[in-house]
Protein backbone atom coordinates (compact mmCIF):
# COMPACT_ATOMS: atom_id res chain seq x y z
CA UNK A 1 0.00 0.00 0.00
CA UNK A 2 1.15 3.54 -0.77
CA UNK A 3 2.00 5.69 2.22
CA UNK A 4 1.30 9.39 2.55
CA UNK A 5 1.72 11.75 5.42
CA UNK A 6 -1.14 14.04 4.44
CA UNK A 7 -3.78 13.24 1.84
CA UNK A 8 -5.87 16.15 0.59
CA UNK A 9 -8.98 15.06 -1.26
CA UNK A 10 -10.08 17.78 -3.65
CA UNK A 11 -7.82 20.36 -5.31
CA UNK A 12 -10.24 23.29 -5.45
CA UNK A 13 -9.70 26.59 -3.67
CA UNK A 14 -9.86 24.94 -0.21
CA UNK A 15 -7.55 22.03 -1.00
CA UNK A 16 -4.98 24.18 -2.82
CA UNK A 17 -4.95 26.72 0.02
CA UNK A 18 -4.47 23.93 2.57
CA UNK A 19 -1.57 22.34 0.68
CA UNK A 20 0.66 25.42 0.81
CA UNK A 21 1.31 25.70 4.58
CA UNK A 22 1.77 21.93 4.81
CA UNK A 23 4.33 21.93 1.99
CA UNK A 24 6.04 24.91 3.59
CA UNK A 25 6.78 22.96 6.78
CA UNK A 26 8.06 19.99 4.78
CA UNK A 27 5.10 17.60 5.14
CA UNK A 28 4.67 14.97 2.42
CA UNK A 29 1.40 15.96 0.76
CA UNK A 30 -0.61 13.90 -1.71
CA UNK A 31 -3.20 16.04 -3.47
CA UNK A 32 -5.96 14.11 -5.19
CA UNK A 33 -8.54 15.38 -7.66
CA UNK A 34 -10.89 13.57 -9.99
CA UNK A 35 -10.44 16.15 -12.75
CA UNK A 36 -7.55 16.41 -15.16
CA UNK A 37 -7.03 20.01 -14.05
CA UNK A 38 -6.33 21.33 -10.59
CA UNK A 39 -8.53 24.12 -9.29
CA UNK A 40 -12.03 22.71 -8.87
CA UNK A 41 -14.60 25.40 -9.55
CA UNK A 42 -11.87 27.99 -10.12
CA UNK A 43 -11.19 26.44 -13.55
CA UNK A 44 -14.38 27.99 -14.89
CA UNK A 45 -14.70 31.17 -12.87
CA UNK A 46 -13.93 33.85 -15.42
CA UNK A 47 -15.43 36.62 -13.27
CA UNK A 48 -13.64 38.89 -10.83
CA UNK A 49 -13.74 37.79 -7.20
CA UNK A 50 -15.24 39.69 -4.30
CA UNK A 51 -13.65 39.86 -0.86
CA UNK A 52 -10.48 41.72 -0.01
CA UNK A 53 -7.00 41.69 -1.52
CA UNK A 54 -5.97 38.92 0.88
CA UNK A 55 -8.40 36.62 -0.95
CA UNK A 56 -7.30 37.97 -4.35
CA UNK A 57 -10.39 40.18 -4.74
CA UNK A 58 -10.82 41.79 -8.15
CA UNK A 59 -8.75 39.04 -9.81
CA UNK A 60 -10.56 36.51 -11.96
CA UNK A 61 -11.02 32.96 -10.60
CA UNK A 62 -9.01 31.44 -13.44
CA UNK A 63 -6.08 33.75 -12.63
CA UNK A 64 -6.32 33.03 -8.89
CA UNK A 65 -6.07 29.35 -9.78
CA UNK A 66 -2.80 29.96 -11.63
CA UNK A 67 -1.36 31.80 -8.62
CA UNK A 68 -2.42 29.03 -6.25
CA UNK A 69 -0.98 26.26 -8.40
CA UNK A 70 2.26 28.18 -9.02
CA UNK A 71 2.59 28.59 -5.26
CA UNK A 72 2.79 24.82 -4.69
CA UNK A 73 3.78 23.02 -7.89
CA UNK A 74 7.56 23.16 -7.44
CA UNK A 75 7.64 21.58 -3.99
CA UNK A 76 9.44 18.21 -4.09
CA UNK A 77 7.29 17.02 -1.17
CA UNK A 78 4.11 17.35 -3.23
CA UNK A 79 2.52 14.40 -5.08
CA UNK A 80 -0.37 15.29 -7.36
CA UNK A 81 -2.86 12.64 -8.48
CA UNK A 82 -5.25 14.04 -11.09
CA UNK A 83 -8.02 12.09 -12.83
CA UNK A 84 -8.12 10.11 -9.63
CA UNK A 85 -11.40 9.42 -7.89
CA UNK A 86 -11.45 8.59 -4.20
CA UNK A 87 -13.99 5.79 -3.92
CA UNK A 88 -13.58 4.86 -0.28
CA UNK A 89 -12.45 6.32 2.99
CA UNK A 90 -11.98 4.30 6.17
CA UNK A 91 -11.62 5.29 9.80
CA UNK A 92 -8.09 3.83 9.91
CA UNK A 93 -7.20 6.51 7.35
CA UNK A 94 -7.02 4.25 4.33
CA UNK A 95 -7.98 6.11 1.15
CA UNK A 96 -8.97 3.94 -1.81
CA UNK A 97 -8.67 5.45 -5.25
CA UNK A 98 -9.35 4.67 -8.89
CA UNK A 99 -7.16 6.10 -11.63
CA UNK A 100 -7.15 4.86 -15.24
CA UNK A 101 -9.27 1.84 -14.25
CA UNK A 102 -6.62 0.96 -11.72
CA UNK A 103 -7.60 0.56 -8.05
CA UNK A 104 -5.14 1.34 -5.30
CA UNK A 105 -5.03 2.28 -1.64
CA UNK A 106 -3.13 4.92 0.29
CA UNK A 107 -2.40 4.73 3.99
CA UNK A 108 -2.48 8.29 5.26
CA UNK A 109 -1.55 9.76 8.62
CA UNK A 110 -3.68 12.85 8.14
CA UNK A 111 -6.58 13.38 5.78
CA UNK A 112 -8.19 16.61 4.70
CA UNK A 113 -11.51 16.36 2.89
CA UNK A 114 -11.95 19.35 0.60
CA UNK A 115 -14.29 17.60 -1.81
CA UNK A 116 -16.59 20.57 -2.34
CA UNK A 117 -20.22 20.19 -3.27
CA UNK A 118 -22.59 18.96 -5.93
CA UNK A 119 -25.43 20.83 -7.56
CA UNK A 120 -28.98 20.30 -6.40
CA UNK A 121 -31.75 19.65 -8.89
CA UNK A 122 -35.41 20.59 -9.02
CA UNK A 123 -38.34 18.23 -9.51
CA UNK A 124 -40.59 19.17 -12.43
CA UNK A 125 -42.15 17.37 -15.36
CA UNK A 126 -39.65 16.54 -18.12
CA UNK A 127 -36.64 17.64 -16.09
CA UNK A 128 -34.74 14.69 -17.59
CA UNK A 129 -34.90 15.72 -21.24
CA UNK A 130 -31.80 17.03 -23.00
CA UNK A 131 -31.44 20.78 -22.55
CA UNK A 132 -32.09 20.78 -18.82
CA UNK A 133 -28.77 21.51 -17.13
CA UNK A 134 -27.38 22.50 -13.79
CA UNK A 135 -25.79 25.97 -13.96
CA UNK A 136 -22.36 24.72 -12.96
CA UNK A 137 -22.43 22.19 -15.78
CA UNK A 138 -23.26 24.93 -18.25
CA UNK A 139 -20.39 27.00 -16.87
CA UNK A 140 -18.01 24.05 -17.30
CA UNK A 141 -19.17 23.45 -20.87
CA UNK A 142 -18.69 27.09 -21.83
CA UNK A 143 -15.69 28.21 -19.87
CA UNK A 144 -13.60 25.04 -19.64
CA UNK A 145 -14.45 23.28 -22.90
CA UNK A 146 -15.60 26.17 -25.08
CA UNK A 147 -18.93 24.54 -25.89
CA UNK A 148 -22.01 26.72 -26.25
CA UNK A 149 -24.80 24.94 -24.33
CA UNK A 150 -27.70 26.45 -26.29
CA UNK A 151 -28.94 29.62 -27.94
CA UNK A 152 -31.71 30.69 -25.57
CA UNK A 153 -31.52 29.90 -21.89
CA UNK A 154 -33.97 30.31 -19.04
CA UNK A 155 -32.18 30.48 -15.71
CA UNK A 156 -33.85 29.15 -12.58
CA UNK A 157 -32.48 30.59 -9.33
CA UNK A 158 -31.17 34.04 -8.38
CA UNK A 159 -28.22 33.05 -6.21
CA UNK A 160 -24.78 34.27 -7.23
CA UNK A 161 -24.21 31.22 -9.45
CA UNK A 162 -27.44 31.80 -11.38
CA UNK A 163 -26.69 35.50 -11.78
CA UNK A 164 -23.04 35.01 -12.76
CA UNK A 165 -23.69 32.15 -15.17
CA UNK A 166 -26.44 34.21 -16.84
CA UNK A 167 -23.90 36.98 -17.42
CA UNK A 168 -21.30 34.55 -18.75
CA UNK A 169 -23.86 32.97 -21.08
CA UNK A 170 -24.48 36.40 -22.56
CA UNK A 171 -20.74 36.96 -22.85
CA UNK A 172 -20.68 33.75 -24.90
CA UNK A 173 -23.37 35.14 -27.18
CA UNK A 174 -26.28 33.18 -25.70
CA UNK A 175 -29.65 34.87 -25.10
CA UNK A 176 -30.94 34.83 -21.54
CA UNK A 177 -34.42 36.37 -21.68
CA UNK A 178 -35.54 35.34 -18.22
CA UNK A 179 -34.35 34.45 -14.75
CA UNK A 180 -36.81 32.95 -12.25
CA UNK A 181 -36.69 33.00 -8.47
CA UNK A 182 -39.10 31.12 -6.21
CA UNK A 183 -38.48 33.42 -3.24
CA UNK A 184 -39.68 37.02 -3.05
CA UNK A 185 -36.26 38.67 -3.23
CA UNK A 186 -33.05 38.17 -5.20
CA UNK A 187 -30.79 35.91 -3.17
CA UNK A 188 -27.40 36.74 -4.73
CA UNK A 189 -25.51 40.04 -4.75
CA UNK A 190 -27.57 42.90 -6.15
CA UNK A 191 -24.63 44.18 -8.20
CA UNK A 192 -24.71 40.89 -10.14
CA UNK A 193 -28.48 41.16 -10.60
CA UNK A 194 -28.26 44.76 -11.81
CA UNK A 195 -25.47 43.76 -14.19
CA UNK A 196 -27.70 41.29 -16.04
CA UNK A 197 -30.90 43.30 -15.69
CA UNK A 198 -29.32 46.18 -17.61
CA UNK A 199 -28.43 43.69 -20.34
CA UNK A 200 -32.11 42.91 -20.68
CA UNK A 201 -32.63 39.82 -18.49
CA UNK A 202 -36.15 39.86 -17.04
CA UNK A 203 -35.81 38.87 -13.37
CA UNK A 204 -39.03 37.54 -11.84
CA UNK A 205 -39.71 36.77 -8.21
CA UNK A 206 -42.19 34.19 -6.83
CA UNK A 207 -41.96 32.32 -10.10
CA UNK A 208 -40.74 28.86 -10.97
CA UNK A 209 -40.76 26.29 -13.68
CA UNK A 210 -43.76 23.98 -13.94
CA UNK A 211 -42.49 21.74 -16.70
CA UNK A 212 -40.18 21.55 -19.64
CA UNK A 213 -41.79 21.17 -23.05
CA UNK A 214 -40.25 19.30 -25.96
CA UNK A 215 -40.21 15.86 -27.51
CA UNK A 216 -36.52 15.04 -27.81
CA UNK A 217 -35.05 18.13 -26.22
CA UNK A 218 -36.18 21.37 -24.58
CA UNK A 219 -38.29 23.58 -26.85
CA UNK A 220 -39.94 25.74 -24.20
CA UNK A 221 -40.45 26.17 -20.49
CA UNK A 222 -43.83 26.44 -18.86
CA UNK A 223 -43.46 28.75 -15.91
CA UNK A 224 -45.90 29.78 -13.21
CA UNK A 225 -46.20 32.05 -10.24
CA UNK A 226 -45.84 30.70 -6.74
CA UNK A 227 -47.86 31.55 -3.66
CA UNK A 228 -46.28 32.34 -0.29
CA UNK A 229 -45.93 28.61 0.40
CA UNK A 230 -44.03 28.16 -2.85
CA UNK A 231 -46.98 26.30 -4.41
CA UNK A 232 -47.73 26.93 -8.08
CA UNK A 233 -50.83 29.04 -8.76
CA UNK A 234 -53.12 27.48 -11.36
CA UNK A 235 -53.96 29.82 -14.21
CA UNK A 236 -50.71 31.79 -14.07
CA UNK A 237 -48.87 29.51 -16.49
CA UNK A 238 -46.95 31.05 -19.39
CA UNK A 239 -44.96 29.24 -22.06
CA UNK A 240 -41.57 30.72 -22.89
CA UNK A 241 -39.68 29.37 -25.91
CA UNK A 242 -36.10 28.31 -25.11
CA UNK A 243 -33.70 25.47 -25.91
CA UNK A 244 -32.03 25.30 -22.51
CA UNK A 245 -33.25 25.38 -18.93
CA UNK A 246 -30.49 26.06 -16.47
CA UNK A 247 -30.98 25.15 -12.80
CA UNK A 248 -29.14 27.09 -10.16
CA UNK A 249 -30.99 25.95 -7.08
CA UNK A 250 -28.26 25.40 -4.55
CA UNK A 251 -25.39 23.13 -3.68
CA UNK A 252 -25.07 20.13 -1.37
CA UNK A 253 -21.81 19.29 0.45
CA UNK A 254 -20.13 16.09 -0.76
CA UNK A 255 -19.89 14.37 2.61
CA UNK A 256 -20.29 10.76 1.41
CA UNK A 257 -16.66 9.85 2.06
CA UNK A 258 -16.82 11.29 5.56
CA UNK A 259 -20.02 9.39 6.26
CA UNK A 260 -18.50 6.18 4.97
CA UNK A 261 -15.54 6.61 7.29
CA UNK A 262 -17.97 7.08 10.17
CA UNK A 263 -17.49 10.78 10.81
CA UNK A 264 -20.35 12.38 12.66
CA UNK A 265 -22.49 14.53 10.38
CA UNK A 266 -25.46 16.77 10.99
CA UNK A 267 -28.16 18.02 8.66
CA UNK A 268 -28.01 21.80 8.63
CA UNK A 269 -30.25 23.34 5.99
CA UNK A 270 -28.38 26.67 6.03
CA UNK A 271 -25.11 24.93 5.22
CA UNK A 272 -26.60 23.04 2.27
CA UNK A 273 -27.36 19.62 3.79
CA UNK A 274 -25.36 17.07 5.74
CA UNK A 275 -22.11 18.55 7.01
CA UNK A 276 -19.41 17.06 9.23
CA UNK A 277 -19.28 18.12 12.84
CA UNK A 278 -15.94 19.86 12.97
CA UNK A 279 -14.21 21.55 15.87
CA UNK A 280 -12.50 24.95 15.70
CA UNK A 281 -9.39 23.24 14.30
CA UNK A 282 -11.43 21.86 11.35
CA UNK A 283 -11.00 18.31 12.67
CA UNK A 284 -14.00 16.01 12.28
CA UNK A 285 -15.16 13.54 14.93
CA UNK A 286 -12.51 11.16 13.51
CA UNK A 287 -8.99 11.68 14.79
CA UNK A 288 -6.68 13.29 12.20
CA UNK A 289 -9.46 13.57 9.60
CA UNK A 290 -10.20 17.20 8.72
CA UNK A 291 -12.74 18.95 6.49
CA UNK A 292 -12.77 22.44 4.97
CA UNK A 293 -14.30 24.41 2.13
CA UNK A 294 -17.79 23.73 0.80
CA UNK A 295 -17.87 20.17 2.14
CA UNK A 296 -18.10 21.75 5.60
CA UNK A 297 -20.87 24.16 4.54
CA UNK A 298 -21.68 25.99 1.31
CA UNK A 299 -20.00 29.39 1.04
CA UNK A 300 -18.14 31.55 -1.42
CA UNK A 301 -14.74 30.47 -2.81
CA UNK A 302 -13.00 33.25 -0.88
CA UNK A 303 -14.18 31.61 2.38
CA UNK A 304 -13.04 28.21 1.10
CA UNK A 305 -9.53 29.58 0.53
CA UNK A 306 -9.33 30.90 4.10
CA UNK A 307 -10.77 27.78 5.72
CA UNK A 308 -8.33 25.69 3.66
CA UNK A 309 -5.42 27.84 4.78
CA UNK A 310 -6.46 27.46 8.43
CA UNK A 311 -7.00 23.69 8.10
CA UNK A 312 -3.58 23.25 6.49
CA UNK A 313 -1.88 25.07 9.37
CA UNK A 314 -3.91 23.15 11.95
CA UNK A 315 -2.85 19.81 10.45
CA UNK A 316 0.79 20.90 10.37
CA UNK A 317 0.59 21.86 14.06
CA UNK A 318 -1.13 18.62 15.00
CA UNK A 319 1.57 16.68 13.14
CA UNK A 320 4.15 18.37 15.33
CA UNK A 321 5.61 20.83 12.87
CA UNK A 322 6.55 24.35 13.82
CA UNK A 323 4.58 26.80 11.73
CA UNK A 324 6.29 30.19 11.65
CA UNK A 325 4.11 32.91 13.18
CA UNK A 326 1.14 30.54 13.58
CA UNK A 327 0.04 32.52 16.62
CA UNK A 328 -0.31 35.62 14.47
CA UNK A 329 -1.54 34.04 11.27
CA UNK A 330 -4.33 31.86 12.66
CA UNK A 331 -6.20 34.59 14.55
CA UNK A 332 -5.87 36.87 11.53
CA UNK A 333 -7.30 34.23 9.18
CA UNK A 334 -10.18 33.53 11.57
CA UNK A 335 -10.83 37.25 11.74
CA UNK A 336 -10.86 37.55 7.93
CA UNK A 337 -13.28 34.63 7.69
CA UNK A 338 -15.61 36.16 10.28
CA UNK A 339 -15.46 39.41 8.32
CA UNK A 340 -16.51 37.70 5.07
CA UNK A 341 -19.49 36.24 6.92
CA UNK A 342 -20.52 39.46 8.62
CA UNK A 343 -22.87 41.17 6.14
CA UNK A 344 -26.49 40.31 5.31
CA UNK A 345 -25.30 37.67 2.82
CA UNK A 346 -23.41 35.92 5.62
CA UNK A 347 -26.48 35.48 7.79
CA UNK A 348 -27.30 32.01 6.51
CA UNK A 349 -23.84 30.68 7.17
CA UNK A 350 -23.76 32.32 10.62
CA UNK A 351 -27.04 30.60 11.56
CA UNK A 352 -25.80 27.32 10.10
CA UNK A 353 -22.52 27.35 11.98
CA UNK A 354 -24.36 28.13 15.20
CA UNK A 355 -26.62 25.11 14.65
CA UNK A 356 -23.55 23.01 13.99
CA UNK A 357 -22.02 24.34 17.18
CA UNK A 358 -18.81 25.75 15.69
CA UNK A 359 -19.62 29.47 15.64
CA UNK B 1 -37.67 47.67 -5.97
CA UNK B 2 -34.10 46.63 -6.55
CA UNK B 3 -34.25 43.54 -4.31
CA UNK B 4 -36.90 42.09 -6.61
CA UNK B 5 -35.95 43.47 -10.02
CA UNK B 6 -32.27 44.35 -9.99
CA UNK B 7 -33.25 47.89 -11.02
CA UNK B 8 -32.29 50.77 -8.74
CA UNK B 9 -34.97 53.45 -8.37
CA UNK B 10 -34.34 57.00 -9.57
CA UNK B 11 -34.16 58.15 -5.92
CA UNK B 12 -31.50 55.55 -5.17
CA UNK B 13 -29.52 56.50 -8.26
CA UNK B 14 -29.68 60.23 -7.50
CA UNK B 15 -28.34 59.66 -3.99
CA UNK B 16 -25.14 58.28 -5.47
CA UNK B 17 -24.57 61.35 -7.67
CA UNK B 18 -22.94 64.57 -6.47
CA UNK B 19 -24.33 67.98 -7.28
CA UNK B 20 -24.19 68.72 -11.01
CA UNK B 21 -21.63 71.48 -10.41
CA UNK B 22 -19.23 68.86 -9.08
CA UNK B 23 -19.64 66.87 -12.29
CA UNK B 24 -17.88 69.57 -14.30
CA UNK B 25 -14.97 67.31 -13.55
CA UNK B 26 -15.19 63.55 -14.06
CA UNK B 27 -16.27 61.61 -10.96
CA UNK B 28 -16.80 57.96 -10.13
CA UNK B 29 -20.42 57.03 -9.45
CA UNK B 30 -20.70 53.96 -7.26
CA UNK B 31 -23.90 51.93 -7.31
CA UNK B 32 -23.34 49.38 -4.58
CA UNK B 33 -26.73 49.35 -2.87
CA UNK B 34 -26.36 46.43 -0.49
CA UNK B 35 -23.65 45.31 1.89
CA UNK B 36 -21.40 42.62 0.42
CA UNK B 37 -17.98 41.50 1.64
CA UNK B 38 -15.89 43.35 -0.92
CA UNK B 39 -13.39 46.22 -0.99
CA UNK B 40 -11.31 46.47 -4.23
CA UNK B 41 -12.72 49.95 -4.98
CA UNK B 42 -11.22 51.14 -1.71
CA UNK B 43 -7.85 49.39 -2.08
CA UNK B 44 -7.42 50.21 -5.78
CA UNK B 45 -8.06 53.96 -5.53
CA UNK B 46 -4.71 55.80 -5.79
CA UNK B 47 -6.25 58.97 -4.31
CA UNK B 48 -7.88 57.44 -1.21
CA UNK B 49 -11.18 58.81 -2.42
CA UNK B 50 -13.18 55.66 -1.72
CA UNK B 51 -13.45 54.44 1.82
CA UNK B 52 -14.48 51.05 3.19
CA UNK B 53 -13.57 50.36 6.83
CA UNK B 54 -12.03 47.25 8.37
CA UNK B 55 -15.43 45.52 8.08
CA UNK B 56 -15.44 45.06 4.31
CA UNK B 57 -19.22 44.58 4.27
CA UNK B 58 -19.79 48.28 4.78
CA UNK B 59 -20.87 50.08 1.61
CA UNK B 60 -18.23 52.27 -0.05
CA UNK B 61 -18.21 56.02 0.65
CA UNK B 62 -16.73 58.32 -1.97
CA UNK B 63 -15.14 61.70 -1.36
CA UNK B 64 -15.84 63.64 -4.55
CA UNK B 65 -13.21 66.24 -3.59
CA UNK B 66 -10.52 63.59 -3.81
CA UNK B 67 -11.91 61.62 -6.79
CA UNK B 68 -10.17 62.53 -10.04
CA UNK B 69 -12.34 60.33 -12.25
CA UNK B 70 -9.32 58.26 -13.27
CA UNK B 71 -11.42 55.12 -13.72
CA UNK B 72 -9.15 52.67 -11.92
CA UNK B 73 -11.95 51.62 -9.55
CA UNK B 74 -14.24 51.04 -12.55
CA UNK B 75 -12.29 48.07 -13.87
CA UNK B 76 -11.37 46.85 -10.39
CA UNK B 77 -14.97 46.57 -9.18
CA UNK B 78 -15.98 42.88 -9.43
CA UNK B 79 -19.63 43.93 -9.55
CA UNK B 80 -19.16 46.31 -12.50
CA UNK B 81 -21.04 48.77 -10.32
CA UNK B 82 -18.96 51.89 -10.94
CA UNK B 83 -18.85 54.32 -13.86
CA UNK B 84 -17.22 57.70 -14.39
CA UNK B 85 -19.41 60.62 -15.41
CA UNK B 86 -18.77 64.24 -16.32
CA UNK B 87 -20.98 67.05 -17.60
CA UNK B 88 -19.51 69.33 -20.24
CA UNK B 89 -21.32 71.74 -22.56
CA UNK B 90 -24.76 70.21 -22.00
CA UNK B 91 -23.47 66.73 -22.69
CA UNK B 92 -22.41 63.94 -20.44
CA UNK B 93 -19.19 62.07 -20.98
CA UNK B 94 -19.39 58.62 -19.43
CA UNK B 95 -16.90 55.84 -19.04
CA UNK B 96 -18.43 52.45 -18.38
CA UNK B 97 -16.97 48.98 -17.77
CA UNK B 98 -17.47 46.57 -20.66
CA UNK B 99 -16.71 42.84 -20.85
CA UNK B 100 -18.02 41.71 -24.22
CA UNK B 101 -16.17 40.97 -27.42
CA UNK B 102 -15.63 42.26 -29.97
CA UNK B 103 -15.15 45.66 -28.38
CA UNK B 104 -16.83 48.60 -30.11
CA UNK B 105 -14.62 50.92 -32.09
CA UNK B 106 -14.03 54.61 -31.66
CA UNK B 107 -16.68 56.63 -33.53
CA UNK B 108 -18.99 53.65 -33.71
CA UNK B 109 -22.61 54.42 -32.87
CA UNK B 110 -23.99 52.28 -30.07
CA UNK B 111 -27.27 52.12 -28.18
CA UNK B 112 -27.34 53.52 -24.67
CA UNK B 113 -29.50 51.51 -22.29
CA UNK B 114 -31.02 52.20 -18.90
CA UNK B 115 -31.00 50.06 -15.75
CA UNK B 116 -33.91 48.00 -17.06
CA UNK B 117 -32.02 47.18 -20.25
CA UNK B 118 -34.18 49.45 -22.45
CA UNK B 119 -32.60 51.47 -25.23
CA UNK B 120 -32.94 55.16 -24.41
CA UNK B 121 -30.62 56.82 -26.89
CA UNK B 122 -27.75 56.40 -29.26
CA UNK B 123 -24.22 57.60 -28.66
CA UNK B 124 -20.85 57.71 -30.31
CA UNK B 125 -17.96 55.86 -28.76
CA UNK B 126 -15.22 58.39 -28.08
CA UNK B 127 -12.59 56.14 -26.54
CA UNK B 128 -11.92 52.45 -25.95
CA UNK B 129 -9.49 51.77 -23.15
CA UNK B 130 -8.08 48.28 -22.60
CA UNK B 131 -4.71 47.49 -21.10
CA UNK B 132 -3.00 44.56 -19.42
CA UNK B 133 -3.70 45.91 -15.93
CA UNK B 134 -7.40 46.22 -16.68
CA UNK B 135 -7.49 42.43 -16.90
CA UNK B 136 -10.09 42.16 -19.66
CA UNK B 137 -12.52 44.79 -18.36
CA UNK B 138 -12.51 47.51 -21.01
CA UNK B 139 -13.54 51.08 -20.35
CA UNK B 140 -15.77 52.51 -23.06
CA UNK B 141 -16.21 56.27 -23.24
CA UNK B 142 -19.37 57.69 -24.80
CA UNK B 143 -20.91 61.14 -25.12
CA UNK B 144 -24.62 61.78 -24.93
CA UNK B 145 -27.22 64.36 -24.04
CA UNK B 146 -27.33 65.59 -20.45
CA UNK B 147 -30.97 64.58 -19.99
CA UNK B 148 -29.85 60.95 -19.65
CA UNK B 149 -27.58 61.65 -16.68
CA UNK B 150 -29.48 59.48 -14.20
CA UNK B 151 -30.69 56.96 -16.76
CA UNK B 152 -27.76 55.85 -18.90
CA UNK B 153 -25.93 52.87 -17.47
CA UNK B 154 -24.37 50.81 -20.25
CA UNK B 155 -24.24 50.32 -24.00
CA UNK B 156 -25.52 47.77 -26.44
CA UNK B 157 -23.27 47.19 -29.40
CA UNK B 158 -24.70 46.09 -32.69
CA UNK B 159 -22.27 44.11 -34.71
CA UNK B 160 -22.41 43.84 -38.44
CA UNK B 161 -24.44 47.01 -38.71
Amino acid sequence: MRQAEVVIIGAGPAGLAAAKPLLDVGAEVTLIDRSAMLGGQLTKQTHMFFGSEKQHASKRGIDILKLMVEAIETYPNLTVLTETTVVGLYADKVVSCVKDDHYFKIQAQYILIAAGASEKSLPFENNDIPGVYAAGAVQTLMNVYGVKPGDRVIMVGSGNIGLIVSYQLMQAGVQVPLLLEAADTISGYLVHASKIRRLGVDIRMNTSIKRALGETSVEAAEIWQLDENWQGIEGTETIIPCDTICLSVGLAPLTELLQQAGAEVKYVRELGGHVPKINQHYETSLDAVYACGDVAGIEEASSAMISGHIAGIEIALKAGYTVANANDILPRLRHDLRNLREGPHGEKIRIGLKKLGVA
Amino acid sequence: MIEKTGIASLEQVKQEFPDKVVLKKPKAIIECYKEIPCNPCHTSCPFEAIYIPEDINVRPKIDFDKCTGCGICVYNCPGLAIMVTQIKDGKIAMRIPYEFTPLPEVNQTVYVVNRAGERISEAKVTRVQISEKQNKTALIAIELDEQYLYEAITIEVHHGS
